[in-house]
């Protein structure tokens, strides 16, 4: 059972790390905004409750693992708010994706969706 | 394992570091601070684990909630700096 457990938890942490790096580098190396918070964000979300619930295997149950699936809780909720704030704010400031970046008239108030 | 995913959060916080020195916008640079601190609490967590310094989670949960706060606070502050300039263009030419 430990053993298991172990795996799970090693398995967890790796795909973890990996979606992490992927991220960065997605952040690092996409062409415009709108591009790097989707590879920011989408992969955020997902590496987060992997490696937590990767470090939520290893630990036996006590307050600190009721700590641990907080911060996940958290971590899930605001997560995408963040992201989804930080577009909003963006398409607000003026800047627009680089396929639509000739067209004027959309979504001059940055309200109406292209 | 905890160690490869500790060096892997390490790597991604450098590349946003990276992003927020280089970014063209302060979006960009908000985008990388704000995952810049979601690894952070990550590293708190994990790091604290493999140390077992086990308080560290207290100062994770503290951390994911300021970083929350910060980004939402930062980006209604940034988020009509552009568009009232570009309001007042055609405001001074009429």
């Amino acid at each position: 059972m430990m053993v298991i457990l172990e795996w799970l938890s090693g398995l967890c942490l790796l795909l973890g790390g990996v979606l992490c790096i992927t991220g960065g580098v997605g952040l690092l190396r996409m062409p415009d905004f709108f591009s790097r918070v989707h590879a920011s964000g989408v992969t955020e979300t997902l590496a987060a409750p992997l490696l937590l619930s990767g470090l939520l295997l290893q630990m036996e149950l006590s307050l600190d693992s009721v700590k641990v699936i907080m911060i996940l809780i958290l971590v899930l909720a605001t997560n995408p708010t963040a992201t989804h704030a930080m577009a909003k704010a963006t398409l607000h400031g003026g800047q627009r994706p680089l396929e639509f970046a000739n067209d004027k008239d959309i979504g001059g108030d940055g309200l109406s969706k292209p | 394992m905890l160690t490869v995913a500790i060096v892997a959060i390490m790597v991604t916080m450098f590349l946003a570091l990276i992003r927020t020195f280089l970014g063209p916008t302060e979006y960009d640079r908000m985008l990388a601070a704000n995952s810049f601190g979601t690894k952070t609490v990550l590293l708190i967590a994990l790091g604290g684990h493999a140390l077992s310094w086990h308080s560290f989670l207290d100062v994770a949960l503290l951390y994911a909630l300021v970083n929350f706060v910060g980004t939402i606070a930062v980006m209604r502050f940034f988020e009509y700096s552009n568009a009232s300039e570009e309001r007042d263009d055609p405001g001074a030419a009429a």
